[in-house]
């Protein structure tokens, strides 16, 4: 049952922009029709996703899909509903958000097409979860990325999205190319397309072959989820995209590279013990490199994209532990590990959405997304700054919030690979705990930089002076997610079976999973807790208010050492509230800076400003690729711009194939 | 002694004893400077005038500008709950009540800096500025010290981390508790804005930190801000106290004084540290907070050699 409604959910949000296409560019009732479909059909895979947790049935549905044996094979277990929550929830919600921030009128050029490839790009995300076999996973796959790369260059007439658009099309080709080879070797180890968990009876996998098998799963799937050194497409194409499309490129896209990391090495048997060792170093790498990266940034939606490396770089880390932790035989660290990361996959979803439809909302109100022309916006925007500050709160990981229980599993993981020293171990992993700290600091820095500069202070431009909040359409997504936020940080036990079921599933060896997470992680204590700390919140916040109705309130302007006649320009810029912060690391970021000539003889009007421009595209990707290009001249001839040629090409190398013995 | 005394005890010294600790520390700073100093009940006496105060509010402000104050105390009131001040047992304790300790902190952090940007002043942003950058540093290093402590202990509750095995360990492994009692001595010095890092009496906002961030509050928020700055500072001076002096005797009539006089003798010291040092460059604290991680990670290095 539950898998059916998933699978009709999945079929209706992706077609949902198709009847979209038959009316009038100046219509809306197209968009509303696109809008309820998807509605509909995310709220029957929610409904599908709700029905397994409850009840733990489901049956694989098994089709002849295309002649050649070649089979639709879909499942839903345990992994697979936890990541179809993303996929339907931010899709559900970001149509409801496109009403109000990409109206069909005003946005009759590319309107349609966006809602065409939004609802396949949702569709073909629940079928590659769904997918139990190598080819409709690729299929699925191929398009999700191409329909991405189509919502990128919404705005294809602006020559930074053209930009954008590119380099994240070369990156999602070459991830694309990895996984060809990664499931061409698992047809090797197991011998059919279909994807099942390896072992030695059932398949003549080698550990040889389950290490390049992991390897090219950690290169394909970590070029899409944007670990560190992979991450360059990931910016730019975050930040031009339209709001609603960078919410669920951050919020779900990146999950499909976590899935697939999770689902491969949930098929390989027993990893060795460098796997998991090398999945949390890359995680912690790419937790600090990014939150410092995010500090940085001038552009909101630049700093949001890089505090998704962030993020993943905290999800890694959990399944970094869980392998360790199998590697080992430490069922304990399996189970928080794979809790900390799945938890925080649903987490990252949920605010990462608020905080992108947010940076919408902002630019919908002023039209710029540069923090250091905004400022001062909570007084005329309150509802999306109170969206914003309870997801920057969140993001930080901070009590009550959700994020604060997913970071809580994977301490407390790491703190206990240091605790219990009878049995194998592996003391290392302790370390990445102060890592974790350290993101968890420099996102405070972060946020509270992007929160003061935008919403708080004095407006630094007109865009800001005449900003205006944004309509119900865009404010009830948002406030959902808050909800969400704040419901699973209160009372995480909810959430519990879900991630039992999904750690059941990926290590199906080890026993009494829902007893054993019970014991090992006081959620009631974390609920009890949060209730206190809201209810003592609460109960300050009376205090001082009745202090404040009793005793004289004055108001004046900002105290400014005396003198009386304080300006905007005064204020701190966020490029001044990150300086030191990014002198800090500029040994990894090599920032920009302008600084004012400090005393020519007549001091004239200058500025200062430091720029995080990125090191990894500007300094290592963009210089290879050029070498690569020059490299290649000598094949020019064979590019005639002519698709006759290139079938010809084709037809030629089938040829060959055909002589190969 | 059953528990519920005991956590009376505990919450009565939580909320009477610590403006007392800035009362000590500022007596010692004037005695080293040849002064008589003001009373030693002074911070008391301006907190209840605080409370009796009326405000000024900036008319850029918004809510968070009054939250900050709140955030600051609340957190603070419910993270001293955690610790164990004289012997294995807090009133809350739970696994990993150490990681709800550290964020709750950050919480705060969050809304006392989100506050002072409120104001649109530069001298607030800059306090803010700084306060959230060395932060960055401190986190780890309490991080590294909480690593130590429970690879020692075998445990995941604070309480249980600093209890009574503590003596013992001191003789087994106390190359790593020497380590990580410095290494925290400075993040309590830099987290409670004291010399070398930060000075609380400077007169040139330039170069505060905590004091140039409250620069607009007035009245009873100030006071909150006050006291949750004390409640700091009596939180982190019983981690050390715990660290350094972890006598538990038969008699818990007896555990009592000799933790408030640890805790006197931990202000003292920091009012000697602040009377004999000058204060350090701003360019030059992130490196001593640097040392201080370093000092608690070889401390970890010492322990899983």
């Amino acid at each position: 049952m539950s898998e059916w409604l998933v699978l009709m959910g999945a079929v209706i949000v992706g077609a949902s922009g198709f009847p979209g296409l038959l009316f009038r560019r100046s219509a809306l009732a197209g968009q509303w029709l696109t809008t309820l479909l998807a509605v509909f059909g995310a709220g029957l895979g929610l409904m599908g996703v709700c029905w397994f947790v409850r009840t733990g049935e489901t049956h694989a549905i098994v089709r002849d899909w295309l002649p050649q044996g070649i089979r639709l094979n879909v499942a839903v277990d345990g992994l697979s509903a936890i990541f179809l929550v993303p996929v339907f929830l931010i899709s559900l919600l970001g149509s409801i958000y496109g009403l109000g921030y990409w109206k069909q009128t005003e946005h009759q050029e590319n309107g349609r097409a966006l809602r065409l490839f939004y609802g396949l790009l949702a569709g073909s995300m629940a079928f590659i979860v769904l997918a139990r076999n190598g080819y409709l996973f690729l299929f699925a796959w191929e398009i999700m990325a191409l329909s991405a790369f189509f919502l990128v260059t919404t705005e294809d007439d602006k020559p930074d999205v053209r930009e954008a658009g590119w380099i994240y099309l070369v990156a999602t080709r070459m991830a694309t190319v990895f996984l060809f080879a990664l499931f061409a070797l698992l047809h090797t180890a197991s011998g059919s397309f279909k994807l099942f968990a390896l072992t030695e009876s059932n398949s003549n996998v080698t550990p040889g072959m389950a290490t390049a098998i992991f390897l090219l799963a950690l290169g394909g799937f970590g070029i899409k989820m944007g670990i560190m050194p992979l991450h360059v497409w990931l910016p730019s194409a975050h930040a031009t995209a339209p709001s609603h499309v960078s919410a669920i490129m951050s919020g779900v896209i990146l999950k499909m590279g976590v899935y697939g990391l999770v689902r491969v090495t949930s098929l390989l048997p027993n990893p060795p013990l460098a796997w998991g060792a090398i999945v949390l170093a890359l995680g912690a790498v790419s937790g600090v490199l990014g939150v410092a990266l995010a500090v940085g940034q001038r552009d909101l939606k630049r700093l949001l994209a890089y505090s998704s490396i962030e993020n993943i770089g905290i999800i890694m880390m959990g399944l970094g532990l869980a392998l360790i932790g199998r590697s080992l035989g430490r069922p304990d660290w399996v189970i928080l590990g794979m809790a900390g990361c799945l938890l925080h996959v649903c987490n990252h979803a949920l605010f990462k959405g608020l905080m992108f439809f947010c940076a919408g909302s902002v630019i919908h109100g002023t039209g710029t997304r540069e923090i250091d022309s905004l400022g001062g916006l909570a007084k005329l925007m309150p509802w999306t700054a109170l969206c914003f500050i309870i997801g920057s709160v969140a993001i930080c990981g901070l009590p009550p919030l959700n994020s604060f229980v997913s970071e809580f599993f994977i301490y407390l993981g790491l703190f206990d690979t240091l605790v219990d020293t009878s049995k194998p171990s592996f003391a290392v992993a302790g370390l990445a705990a102060a890592a974790l700290a350290l993101i968890g600091a420099l996102a405070v820095a972060c946020f509270v930089k992007a929160y003061g500069a935008v919403f708080l202070g004095t407006a630094r431009s007109e865009h800001s002076r005449h900003a205006h909040e944004s309509p119900l359409s865009m404010l009830g997504p948002m406030g959902v997610l808050a909800g969400g936020c704040l419901v699973i940080g209160l009372a995480p036990s909810l959430i519990a079976p879900a991630l039992v079921s999904g750690i059941v599933t990926w290590a199906p060896n080890v026993a009494d999973v829902g007893g054993r997470l019970a014991a090992l992680a006081p959620l009631p204590w974390i609920s009890i807790m949060g209730c206190g700390l809201v209810a003592g919140l609460w109960l300050g916040w009376s205090v001082l208010s009745s202090r404040l109705r009793s005793n004289v309130v004055e108001h004046a302007s900002t105290w400014g050492c005396g003198y009386i006649a304080p300006n905007t320009r005064m204020q701190y810029t966020s490029s001044s509230f990150a300086q030191m912060l990014v002198d800090l690391f500029a040994w990894a970021l090599h920032p920009r800076t302008h600084r004012p000539t400090p005393f020519p003889l007549f001091p004239q009007q200058t500025d200062f400003r430091t720029e995080v421009p990125d090191v990894m595209l500007d300094q290592a990707m963009l210089p290879t690729f050029h070498f690569v290009a020059r490299l290649f001249t000598w094949l020019r001839f064979l590019q005639q711009g002519n698709v006759q040629i290139y079938l010809l090409y084709i037809f030629l190398v089938l040829v060959a194939l055909l002589l190969w013995p | 002694m059953n528990t519920l005394v005991n956590n009376t005890i505990h919450i009565l010294l939580a909320v009477l004893l610590p403006p007392l600790l800035l009362g000590v520390i500022n007596r010692t700073k004037a005695i080293f400077a040849g002064r008589n100093g003001p009373p030693l009940l002074q911070p008391y006496y301006d907190l209840i005038r605080l409370f009796q105060k009326g405000s000024v509010f900036s008319t850029t402000t918004t809510w968070v500008f009054r939250a900050g104050p709140v955030v600051g105390l609340v957190t603070a009131a419910i993270a001293v709950l955690f610790v164990p001040l004289v012997n294995s047992t807090a009133p809350i304790s739970f696994k990993g009540d150490m990681i709800l300790f550290a964020y709750l902190l950050g919480l705060s952090r969050f809304f006392t800096t989100s506050a002072a940007l409120d104001t649109g002043s530069p001298f607030e942003g800059m306090g803010a500025a700084r306060e959230v950058t060395f932060a960055c540093l401190a986190e780890p290093a309490l991080f590294m010290g909480l690593l130590v402590l429970a690879r020692l202990s075998g445990r995941l509750e604070l309480a249980r981390m600093l209890g009574d095995s503590m003596a013992s360990n001191w003789t087994t492994s106390g190359a790593a508790l020497a380590l990580v009692l410095l290494s925290w001595f400075i993040v309590l010095l830099v987290e409670n804005c004291r010399i070398p890092f930060d000075d609380p009496n400077t007169h040139l906002e330039l170069t505060m930190i905590h004091e140039v961030m409250v620069l607009d509050h007035s009245g009873p928020a100030l006071g909150m801000i006050l006291y949750g700055a004390a409640l700091k500072l009596f939180i982190f001076g019983a981690l050390i106290v715990r660290l350094a002096f972890p006598i538990t005797t038969s008699s818990a009539w007896l555990d009592w004084p000799i933790f408030v006089l640890g805790m006197l003798i931990v202000t003292v010291v920091i009012g000697i540290v602040e009377s004999t040092t000058a204060r350090l460059k701003m360019t030059h604290i992130p490196i001593l907070l640097v040392a201080s991680c370093l000092l608690s990670g070889f401390g970890i290095i010492l322990l899983v050699r």
